[in-house]
């Protein structure tokens, strides 16, 4: 069935944005899927590389392209994201590509919440390190870089799309709590400097 | 007295007046001042008063060792007690109050305290306190804790914000003097990332107070070509005012950034705690000076040789007119040359060592200054300040040769490399007895994870003294921190240094050597806590002999302070009373923060709005728009009820109940666990997991089951829906969703990895709305709801319609009795679809419930829940749930644990519903008395309630109870407890209160 039906889903925040030394914004809907299974079975990577048009990513890594991503979860998960108005397309195409019954796939599309933080990128990075065990580095976290992490109390994780933006994904329950984190993280007034 | 200077103060403007208030008396600093040398400016020598004795005392040195100048500073909700007047930066406006004293730090009336100081000795508290026992906790503990105490604590909320901050580098640098600064550019330069902390505001460490040339330009001009080369490199990054705090397992530090501390403009965050991970760790953090151990040590006016002239030096302040340096080493005559460079006078001073000192000595008495070899400070002459010293022979047993006025004594008893940091992570020490201080052992290095050191001391703080020493050392370091690193870099040639040279101290640990009890009970260790020679002697001579014993026993170097200044002294004078050698009796163990950090910097952003995660449902902004009452379920904000105007929460509890029983109410159950389990071997999967069969599950089906741990206890229950063949939805409890999760791929990978199967969490991707009574189905049918019948969705299957246009799946499930269809929503169509149905409903009475209601309704259906019934030593068969624990399957989990004797033995307490018999409502959690008493003379139990409610739906309370037997007790009457009363007594009943035959919610 059709999620597209009915009235067009809302986000946690409603598109909340803090426009701090960086810009926090809660991403628009956008269609994500997991998918298990042997990440080098042909059927699992034409499944992601097909639908999102990039090549498999690496361990850490994200092959991104717009809204089009397929991200490295873990040695049996890619995180597979597109489009929402590509949603009801992607299910079937899921469906019938991975026939495999151990590669299976799962609709997370509103178990997220999906920020950006964007602006000047040594802020950026620094604002995401704030909250983060994670080296955002431009050298340890170029463009690309996909790390499962927490953000403060919560799971998160992250991934830089291109100097300046990093994006960040948490549950959605506890989407106000990472709002509320990353815009105090992005206060004017609480420059680091840390990759000036 | 002590007073600005015509001229000098390398770190002051003196063209920036800065207005402050101390003790609400306003004064004058400058920009550069910290707090200490704007009060020594404003001849406020006198700073505090003592822990214990409340003796007057005035700053001793000029950074973080500071024992004495502590000060409550700010106010309101900026207000921070204990705060070093030598580390605080003064700014315009700065507030700061003296502690430890009443009604005023003129005049203190704790002062007695001092003149009973024979009455406290050593362990006083231990000796006195007592007897009688009861007296403890209700007369002395208050009346000590009254009388004790350092600075007040802040009576309002923090008003300030922290912040955390992770980073990575290869080469930390702990420590931005010349040592620390080249290090880190012999590490910069080899291309390693290197990160430097600087505590104070300034670069460059004692350096330029200390003089000396380094490549032909004096020291300070050296540091800042350093700091200039650094600040260019990109791959360096500098940061004052940032202490490295601790130095943790596998390379962690941490750094404590004061942001806001030395401005008046508080609006940004005031402290940043650096979590650090670095490959390697330098720590140059330098050395302490230490005090000597005369009789009046602690007098304001008596300070650290090194402080006098940083005083003088960096900001242009005179801690007195006229000093005597008393000291046992040639640097401590650096003061004596400050001082009189600045044009003060230098009365004398007193070399402890026989023969006297080296070159500088020399110097010394070239330039007029009168220099007394062999001899000591018998007595400081003063009440709140000195007035003079009596001088006498350092060998003898301290009779006065002569009175020597001065109002500033400059004492010097040697350097103690700060190896605290070393130390912190298991690095070892050894004693340099030339040098009569503990040493780094670089044999004996902080590990990581390889095996391999990662932390390596430089400089001073690896106890190289003289200045050629230090830079050749941290050069090294440098070099050898960055290789380690994996980073090779050419070694840079060392520049050429000309610095005078020193001849050895003679350790000095009680002046005079022969010093009387007198003279001993007025000779201070440690000032913050008012340990005196005498009382480590008196330990000693107790039979404390472990350096740990004697520490606790004293309280030496257990204030704020950690002993920076007493420690050495103190174990010295231990090793000394129990005739043992100092590296015998070893130190005291260093422990992070290296000085105290703030609360909030460890909190971070883990206060106020973000102290806790709170996970809200799609619909926690419509619940909040609706009067609810929030009830907390794990992180979740759960509706508790929705109570209208007027109503109380118990009439609204009602109100729900009777809503579901004979309308329709609406359950938000989004919070409940989704966890799709997916692959070829999901049936024999979940036939593990649960103790009933779900392998026989049709698609289209739901089934309930429970699931046990191990050892056959009860942990989790929900529906388990068949989605197709390969693929079932288990719901769990809210609790259970994550720890379910986990416990499912826990065995997936641990234990049975060769089944085929994939779990999904998909909780959070869909809202549940419970549509609950018997119009349900009308409710649906209103908002277009097509084959909801019972034929085309009977109960316990499912089916995924359109409800309201939006894509549902109807779970046909019942946890009230009642007519029930759970619809799956996505998560962001679940507000739509709840305010749809409200909507539609409006008709047929429709309200929504909450948790109170739901769980009255289950338990006037007997329904068990996870956490009231259960408490992790519960089995099913307990509950009278056989009927879901299969006896057909070989295994389950939980299967075997069920067998042992105790858990099938007949004396289990089981379930059954109990009524009192004038209808009241039983005490939750009270117990079933038995006859007898147990071996402990405590009443007999046979069981206990584990939920109780008022049924409106009945008209009476009802209960649930674990009862011993219970299943064969129908009808017998048994004794509840009450709190506060006597018994009551309650029937034994069905647990099934409702609907015992399930009519009305398979319709």
């Amino acid at each position: 069935m059709s999620d597209l039906t009915g009235p067009a889903p809302v986000t946690a925040l409603g598109g909340a944005a803090f426009e701090g030394y960086v810009r926090v914004a809660e991403e628009p809907q956008r269609a994500m899927f997991t998918l298990r299974g042997d990440l080098s079975a042909t059927a699992m990577k034409n499944a992601a590389t097909g639908l999102a048009g990039v090549d498999m990513p690496g361990q850490g890594q994200a092959a991104l392209n717009a809204e089009r991503m397929v991200a490295w979860m873990s040695p049996d998960e890619l995180l597979l994201t597109l489009p929402w108005a590509e949603h009801d397309k992607a299910c079937a195409q899921l469906d019938a590509t991975l026939g495999d019954p151990m590669l299976n796939w799962g609709d997370v599309s509103q178990a997220r919440a999906h920020f950006s933080l964007s602006g000047p990128d040594g802020a950026v990075r620094e604002v995401a390190a704030k909250l983060a065990p994670v080296d955002f580095s431009p050298a340890a976290f170029p463009q690309g870089s996909f790390r499962r992490s927490r953000m403060n109390q919560v799971a998160a994780a992250f991934w830089c799309p291109a100097p300046g933006r990093i994006e960040v994904i948490c549950f959605r329950s506890v989407a106000d709590y990472a709002f509320r984190l990353l815009s105090d993280a992005a206060r004017p007034g609480s420059e680091v400097g840390l990759y000036a | 007295m002590s007073s600005r200077l015509a001229k000098g103060g390398r770190l002051i403007d003196r063209g920036a007046m800065r207005d402050f208030t101390f003790n609400g008396k306003r004064m004058k600093g400058m920009e550069g001042d910290t707090l200490a040398s704007a009060l020594l400016a404003n001849d406020q020598v006198m700073m505090g008063r003592s822990f214990k004795y409340h003796r007057p005392r005035g700053v001793v040195a000029s950074g973080a060792e500071e024992p004495n100048a502590l000060m409550g500073i700010g106010t309101d909700g900026h207000f921070e007690p204990n705060q070093r007047a030598t580390t605080q930066e003064l700014f315009e406006g700065l507030t700061a109050e003296s502690q430890n004293h009443w009604p005023s730090l003129e005049f203190d009336v704790g002062a007695v305290n001092a003149k009973l100081s024979r009455f406290f000795p050593a362990g006083f508290y231990y000796k006195t306190f007592l007897w009688p026992r009861s007296f403890w906790e209700k007369v002395y503990e208050p009346i000590v804790r009254q009388a004790a105490g350092l600075g007040r604590a802040p009576k309002d909320r923090d008003a300030d914000t922290y912040e955390h901050l992770y980073t990575f580098a290869d080469v930390l640098v702990i420590g931005g003097g010349v040592a620390g600064l080249t290090a880190a550019l012999e590490a910069g330069r080899a291309g390693a990332k290197v990160l430097v902390l600087e505590q104070t505001a300034h670069w460059g460490g004692r350096a330029p107070v200390d003089g000396g040339e380094i490549g032909g330009v004096s020291a300070e001009e050296h540091i800042a070509a350093l700091v200039t080369e650094l600040e260019g490199l990109p791959n360096v990054t500098l940061r004052l005012r940032c202490m490295g705090a601790g130095v943790y397992d596998h390379g962690y530090i941490l750094g404590y950034e004061r942001l806001t501390d030395h401005i008046a403009d508080k609006s940004g965050p005031r402290h940043r705690l650096w979590r650090i991970r670095a490959a390697q760790v330098i720590t140059a953090t330098g050395a302490i000076e230490r005090p000597l151990s005369f009789a009046g040590n602690d007098l304001p006016g008596v300070m650290l040789a090194s402080a006098v002239r940083d005083y003088v030096v960096n900001f242009g302040v005179a801690p007195g007119d006229r000093v005597a340096v008393v000291t046992n080493n040639d640097d401590a005559y650096r003061t004596a040359f400050a001082m009189k460079e600045a044009g003060l006078d230098v009365a004398v001073i007193l070399d402890a060592r026989e023969a006297g000192g080296g070159a500088l000595a020399i110097a010394a008495r070239e330039a007029g200054i009168r220099v007394e070899p062999g001899r000591a400070v018998a007595k400081v002459l003063g009440g709140k300040r000195v007035t003079g010293v009596e001088i006498c022979a350092q060998a003898g047993s301290g009779s006065t040769i002569e009175t020597i006025p001065c109002d500033v004594v400059a004492m010097s008893g040697g350097w103690s490399p700060v190896v605290h940091l070393w130390s912190h992570c298991g690095g070892k020490l050894y004693w340099d007895t030339e040098h009569a201080m503990f040493r780094p052992d670089p044999e004996k290095a902080p590990t990581s994870h390889d095996g391999r050191a990662f932390v390596r001391c430089a400089g001073t703080a690896n106890g190289e003294m003289l200045l050629s020493q230090v830079l050749k050392d941290a050069a090294a370091q440098g070099h050898a921190a960055a290789l380690a690193a994996g980073f090779e870099g050419t070694p840079s040639g060392l520049p050429e240094v000309s610095e005078v040279a020193e001849i050895p101290l003679a350790p000095v640990w009680i002046m005079p050597a022969g010093a009387s009890y007198d003279k001993r009970s007025k000779a201070w260790l440690d000032f913050q806590n008012d340990v005196k020679v005498s009382d480590i002697q008196l330990a000693a001579q107790e039979g404390y002999e472990s350096v740990e014993h004697a520490k606790r026993y004293t309280t030496l170097g257990m204030a704020t302070d950690q002993g920076k200044l007493s420690n050495i002294n103190g174990l010295a004078i231990l090793s000394d009373s129990l005739n043992e050698a100092i590296p015998q009796v070893g130190t005291t163990t260093f422990r992070p923060p290296y000085t105290p950090i703030s609360m909030g910097a460890i909190a971070g952003q883990g206060r106020g709005e973000t102290f806790q995660p709170l996970r809200r449902t799609p619909l926690h902004a419509w619940h909040e728009a609706h009067g609810v009452q929030w009830e907390p379920v794990g992180h979740w904000r759960r509706p508790y009820a929705f109570p209208q105007a007027g109503e109380s929460t118990h009439e609204a509890v009602n109100r729900e109940i009777t809503t579901v029983r004979e309308k329709v109410g609406l359950l938000d159950a989004s919070t409940l666990g989704k966890i799709v389990v997916k692959g070829p071997d999901a049936g024999r999967f979940l036939d593990m997991l649960y103790t009933n069969m779900m392998s026989t599950l049709k698609p289209g089906r739901c089934r309930y089951g429970l699931m046990c741990n191990e050892n056959g206890f009860l942990i989790d229950d929900g529906v388990v829906a068949r989605i197709d063949e390969n693929t079932f939805l288990c719901h769990t409890t809210t609790g259970g969703a994550d720890t379910i999760h986990a416990h499912m791929e826990e065995w997936l990978q641990t234990e049975w990895w060769d089944m085929q199967v994939h779990v999904f969490n998909v909780t959070e991707q869909y809202g549940q709305i419970g549509v609950v009574g018997p119009l349900a189905r009308q409710l649906l049918e209103l908002l277009g709801t097509a084959e909801i019948s019972k034929d085309e969705l009977p109960f316990l299957g499912w089916a995924d319609r359109l409800v309201g246009g939006i894509p549902c799946r109807l779970y046909r499930i019942s946890f009230s009795g009642e007519l029930s269809y759970e619809l799956r929503v996505p998560a962001g169509q679940t507000l739509a679809l709840w305010e749809a149905l409200m909507e539609a409903g409006k008709a047929l009475g429709v309200a929504p419930y909450g948790t109170e209601a739901l769980h009255v309704l289950r338990a006037e259906k007997g329904f068990i829940m996870i956490g009231d019934e259960t408490d992790g030593t519960v089995t099913p068969q307990d509950l009278n749930l056989h009927w879901a624990v299969s006896k057909k399957k070989e295994d389950f989990l939980g299967k075997r644990g069920q067998l042992r004797s105790h858990l099938s033995s007949p004396d289990r307490w089981k379930l059954v519903g109990l009524e009192t018999l004038d209808g009241m409502v039983l005490e939750d959690g009270a117990y079933i008395l038995d006859a007898g008493q147990n071996d402990r003379g405590q009443r007999n139990m046979q069981g206990r309630i584990t939920s109780s409610y008022y049924s409106p739906t009945l008209g009476r309370g009802i209960a649930m109870a674990l009862l011993k037997h219970g299943p064969d007790r129908m009808g017998e009457t048994v004794q509840v407890t009450k709190l506060g009363a006597e018994p009551v007594a309650a029937k034994v009943v069905d647990p099934v209160f409702y609907d015992k035959d399930g009519e009305k919610q398979d319709v």
